[in-house]
């Protein structure tokens, strides 16, 4: 933070507006002066990555318009994993570039051009680029094959970026906006499936409505402070007691709801599940890791930028949402039955971890939270590749019952689904461990006792479901271990928890596939048969999966990962 | 003061890992070939155990074979391993006991993914032992529970899905505060550090004892209930029963031989070494557990209706005496835990496969359907006697000498503790011996006519076991005369951070009695002012 009030607009200031905005002296707000300059100079590579995908965007539309009607299957997929490619290697020359060169603002000052922002676009070209390898496959084998998926793709990251590199509540707002409409389509991709439409709209409206709760935040900030840039914010409100601070308090917290909304924090994560089941499935993963990712950014720079003087008031806010998120997440994910729904679940819990990194308000949280970030953006992914292949076609069986002996089936991806969640568990020599390690750390580092304590208890919770996703790869398809009328079965939550989340009976329990499920009444996901058949490993899956789980090692045993998000926290 | 050119504690940690990566790599046609690879593995680590004591220098209270490395730069996380009188035969009773639990019970289920996890289970094990860094222990601490997971889970009996789950989460759930109570004592010791945080064992060490008192407690309590959880001691001791009963023979044998001793071994060489001025103060408490769990255990174990309950139950007595000895604070003490968590792994471990051998044959261990099995199975019968001998305490075998030593060494400082202590003497044997009167003895009815007695292959894998109890039994001044200096050092670094304890009568059992010009705390003066040169754990660096 010492080091962004070097980069203020201090200097600025001096610099009397010609004409246009009504300004008074030493409140000069950043968009008025981009208004009043008619030269505003862009610096195109400090949003090189962004460039590289929205004009990717276009030239598929483009190439799709010109192209007879599926012409090449692979087209498009390759594309977006080649225009991923590029804004990945254009972050990487960021990295370099801004590190050679200082932290500087750019386009008018609404762009912040800090390592922060660029790990965020490394992270988001990284994350669209497993998302395209993913949806290939997917996307063919439920005949949906087309350009607009990877266009939206593409076009949902560019939001996310813009996010990440925001300077003001306003180009916070753009992206957000620009992210978030693609990825309501997106939900509602698949079209022959009803759960898929429904989702999108349900995604839609609450997601409009967080949108609208956001904007009227930053309208209070700006009420409050009388700028909508976060540096100039935090200068103000590091000079100025304000005599009355009721407006800049709701304008906070309506901020805090917004993007709480965004990343699916406790209280604001009733869409996330619904969203989770409804949008097919690649989209999922890629969405799980790039809003949550998205999202936080958008926290952290307001939080820890715009109102780094407030913290005494928001930390608290953060601490019961940290959690709310934390408990509730690993505890509803222990009743779901259907492994896109836990997955959802699993999600907000592992917000929670990231919430304490922001809950501690140090450079080490924010490190650690970035770290949490990036790995979580590998494991998420191939968790849901392989949720995705062993789904079937029409996304038949989301049930825990497909995942059953996987092991027999598949051993390799069972051994690397198990890596996974195991990882997510926070088990030691996984990424997902150090990344829990380094969250925590930096809470206890802050005296934050209790926080670090809930923290490791609620990982102990969610291990039972990541455990028994574990578990039933393992178990045999004919034994059925719910036999046992004690309370061991239930216990070891092979049995449905009535009470929580209304039951979606497979579909399939009418017809003349049904297995006996009906022998202890509500149709136990254990009960379920496995599918039948050899689970097909696409090559693109399979280079996805290899890379995730590799990744997931490397970065659970050495530290040139945590190094990195390290330094993207320099410029607080 | 490595006399070996190599790094052979890390050898020791990586060579069963590697084994488990060769033996799940091989080829699925090659089936017949998983146990005895498995089995070379383990038994190579035993002949690396072997060279360890062997080149042990006896004498010597400190760190030897240290090696370090840095690792994770973040927080001076660094790879340091290294063995001392205490944790040296914990080593070697793990190499011990795994090649007879991965030899000795009948394997059903499949061979190859039993042994790979056994061999991580092992890798993992020793590393706890040998960790001389706080992270390094906590993750190696945390990692045993996969393989102990899918091990109940994956071989274990009619609830092991229950038992397993309960076995992760109670013990994960304690590590929590293990975890927060490490992270607590490194950022509250930076400061004393010049800033710089460590996880380093003896760095910790040296600046632990001037953080706060209250600071201290907290610390040593968080790292206290998980180590209770893990041990267990009596109120957090629901899991183990459950856990030690479904597991399958080996899994049992190692979950109780050795996984449990985790606890006991963290709470005396990470609570009590790095924190002893707390360990003083809620010593009392610590105490009053043994005691209810010697006495808890012995009563409960007797009314079980299942024999592999029963020796599960009676793990939670065992454990309370090993308890009592640490929070003692007496050299005799100290000795006799250490001395009993080797007998424990020996007799729990040997039990648990003579139990598992009763169930192979008779499909139920039910006490009330056994009986007479001494006619047609002499030699089971008489295997079992000897080891039921041991556990209870028999001069002459290796349990009288720890019980013994861990009674004396609680009479000197907590007379009250010691005498409801000497209790479970008398409780384990009435239940034990009562155990195998119903057992083995009476008139053989039904399926019990017939019993098979021991194969060969059980034989020659109980063999190490028995040799091993009667040795320590006989001549335990080996084992003693190595442990006895690292434990004397720890004893004066208790006395040195709180020199208002004082050890009343040290003329009782003067064999093992503190050094008086024991020098502690890395170089630092004694209280009394003499100054030694330091053969302690503040300069077994590196050679």
């Amino acid at each position: 933070m010492i080091g962004l009030l070097s980069h203020t607009l201090v200097g600025q200031t001096v610099q009397a507006p010609a004409t246009g905005c009504q300004v008074t002296p030493g409140k000069v707000t950043g968009l008025c002066q981009a208004f009043n300059s008619l030269h505003i100079p862009v610096e195109y590579r400090t949003i090189l990555p962004l460039l590289v995908l929205s004009i990717g965007a276009l030239v598929l539309l483009v190439i799709s318009a010109v192209l007879p009607k599926r012409s090449r299957p692979g087209l498009y997929p390759l594309l977006t994993v080649i225009i991923s490619g590029l804004a990945a290697g254009a972050s990487v020359f960021q990295w370099i570039d801004v590190g050679n060169h200082a932290a500087t603002k750019a386009i008018g000052n609404q762009i912040f051009y800090d390592r922060f922002s660029v790990l965020f676009m490394l992270l988001i070209s990284v994350a669209t680029l497993f998302g395209a390898l993913l949806s290939d496959s997917y996307l063919q084998r439920e005949g949906l094959d087309g350009v607009e998926a990877y266009v939206l793709m593409l076009l949902a990251s560019t939001g996310a970026m813009l996010m990440a590199a925001s300077a003001g509540t306003i180009m916070l707002f753009l992206g957000l906006e620009i992210m978030s409409i693609a990825l309501y389509v997106m939900t509602a991709y698949h079209r022959r499936r009803a759960a898929s439409g429904e989702g999108g709209l349900k995604y839609f409206i609450l997601g409009s409505f967080s949108s609208a709760i956001f904007l009227y935040g930053a309208a209070l900030a700006y009420g409050a402070t009388g700028t909508t840039q976060f540096d100039e914010m935090s200068v103000f409100l590091a000079r100025t007691t304000l005599p009355n601070d009721g407006i800049l308090l709701g304008g906070m917290a309506l901020l805090i709801v917004g993007l709480g909304f965004k990343v699916a924090a406790v209280p604001f994560h009733f869409w996330s599940p619904d969203v989770y089941e409804a949008a097919p499935t690649p989209f999922t993963g890629y969405m799980a890791a790039v809003a949550k990712a998205a999202g936080f950014a958008g926290l952290f720079r307001v939080l820890l930028e715009g109102f780094h003087s407030q913290e005494a008031n928001w930390r608290p806010a953060i601490w019961l949402i940290a959690v709310l998120t934390l408990l509730v997440g690993s505890v509803l994910a222990i009743a779901q039955r259907d492994l896109k729904r836990m997955m959802a679940y699993s999600s907000i819990s592992q917000a929670g971890y990231v919430l304490i990194g922001l809950q501690s308000a140090s450079s080490q949280g924010t490190a650690g939270a970035l770290f949490y970030l990036l790995t979580y953006t590998f494991i998420i992914a191939g968790t849901f590749a392989v949720i995705g292949l062993v789904q079937g076609e029409g996304e038949a069986r989301n049930d825990l019952g497909a995942i059953r002996g996987l092991g027999r089936r598949r051993p390799g991806l069972a051994l690397v689904m198990l890596l996974f969640l195991l990882a997510q568990a926070g088990v030691p020599f996984t990424s997902g461990f150090l990344a829990k390690f380094y969250v925590i750390a930096a809470a206890v580092n802050r005296g934050q006792y209790a926080l670090a304590i809930i923290g490791m208890l609620a990982a102990a919770i969610a291990a039972f479901f990541y455990l028994r996703v574990g578990l039933l790869m393992y178990s045999s398809p004919e034994v059925d271990e719910t036999k046992e009328p004690t309370d061991g079965a239930a216990l070891a939550g092979l049995r449905p928890i009535p009470g929580f989340d209304t039951p979606r009976e497979p579909a399939l329990s009418q017809g003349p596939g049904a297995v006996a499920a009906s022998s202890d009444g509500d149709g136990a996901v254990a009960l379920l048969a496995p599918p039948e058949g050899r689970v097909e490993i696409p090559f693109t899956v399979g280079i996805t999966l290899a890379v995730c789980a590799a990744f997931t090692i490397f970065a659970g045993v050495s530290s040139p990962v945590l190094d990195f998000a390290k330094h993207a926290t320099t410029y607080f | 003061m490595s006399t070996l050119s190599f790094p052979i504690l890390t050898v020791a940690i990586f060579l069963p890992l590697l084994g488990a990566a060769v033996v799940v790599l091989l080829p699925q046609g090659r089936a017949s070939l998983v146990r005895p690879v498995g089995l070379a593995f383990a038994v190579a680590e035993l002949a690396v155990a072997g060279t360890i004591v062997a080149e042990f220098k006896a004498h010597d209270a400190g760190f030897q074979f240290v090696s370090q490395h840095a690792w994770l730069g973040q927080f001076g996380i660094g790879w340091k391993v290294g063995v001392d009188g205490i944790s040296l035969f914990l080593v070697a009773m793990t190499a011990v006991l795994f090649p007879v639990a991965m030899y000795g019970p009948k394997l059903v289920g499949d061979a190859k993914s039993f042994m790979g996890w056994m061999l991580l289970l092992e890798a993992a094990l020793i590393g706890t032992f040998l960790a001389m860094d706080l992270f390094l222990f906590f993750v190696l601490f945390e990692v045993t529970l996969v393989p102990g997971y899918f091990l109940i889970a994956g071989w274990g009996g009619f609830r092991r899905n229950y038992a397993a789950m309960k076995f992760f989460i109670y013990t994960f759930a304690g590590s929590a505060f293990l975890f927060v109570g490490i992270l607590a004592l490194v950022f509250l010791v930076a400061p004393l550090n010049g800033g710089r945080e460590t996880f380093d064992l003896i760095t910790l060490a040296r600046y632990a004892s001037h953080l706060p008192t209250s600071d201290q407690e907290l610390i040593f309590a968080a790292m206290a209930v998980a180590f209770a959880v893990k041990m267990p001691v009596v109120p957090f001791h629901t899991w183990m029963p459950d856990a030690y009963t479904e597991a399958p023979t080996a899994g049992s044998m190692i979950l109780a031989g050795l996984l449990f001793k985790l606890g006991t071994y963290g709470i005396l060489r990470f609570g009590v070494y790095l924190l002893p001025k707390a360990a003083i103060d809620l010593a009392p408490v610590l105490l009053t557990l043994g005691a209810v769990g010697i006495v808890y255990g012995c009563i409960v174990a007797a009314v079980q209706k299942d024999l592999k309950r029963l020796v599960a139950y009676g793990s939670v007595a065992d454990v309370g005496f090993i308890v009592l000895g640490v929070f003692a604070f007496t050299s005799q003490g100290i000795s006799g835990s250490v001395f009993e968590m080797v007998n424990h792994g020996l007799t729990t471990g040997a039990l648990f496969f003579l139990v598992g051998m009763l169930l192979d044959r008779r499909g139920t261990l039910r006490i009330s359907e056994l009986g007479g099995i001494q006619k047609s199975a002499p030699i089971l019968a008489g295997v079992f006697i000897v080891v039921v001998m041991a556990a209870v305490g028999l001069p002459g075998l290796n349990g009288f000498v720890g019980e013994f030593l861990v009674l004396v060494g609680t009479f000197i400082t907590h007379r009250w503790w010691a005498v409801v202590g000497t209790s479970g003497v008398i409780l384990s044997a009435v239940y034990l011996l009562w155990a195998y009167q119903r057992v083995f003895q009476g008139r053989a009815t039904g399926a019990n006519e017939h019993v098979i007695d021991m194969t060969w292959r059980e034989k020659a894998a109980i063999a190490p076991l028995i040799v091993g109890i009667v040795f320590l039994g006989v001549y335990p001044k080996p084992l003693l005369d190595r442990v006895t200096p690292a434990v004397s050092n720890l004893v004066a670094h208790v006395q040195y951070a709180d020199p208002g304890f004082h050890i009343p009568s040290k003329g009782v059992g003067t064999v093992y009695a503190v050094p008086a010009d024991q020098n502690v705390n890395g170089g630092q003066q004694t209280p009394t002012g003499v100054q030694t040169a330091a053969v302690t754990p503040g300069t077994g660096g590196t050679p």
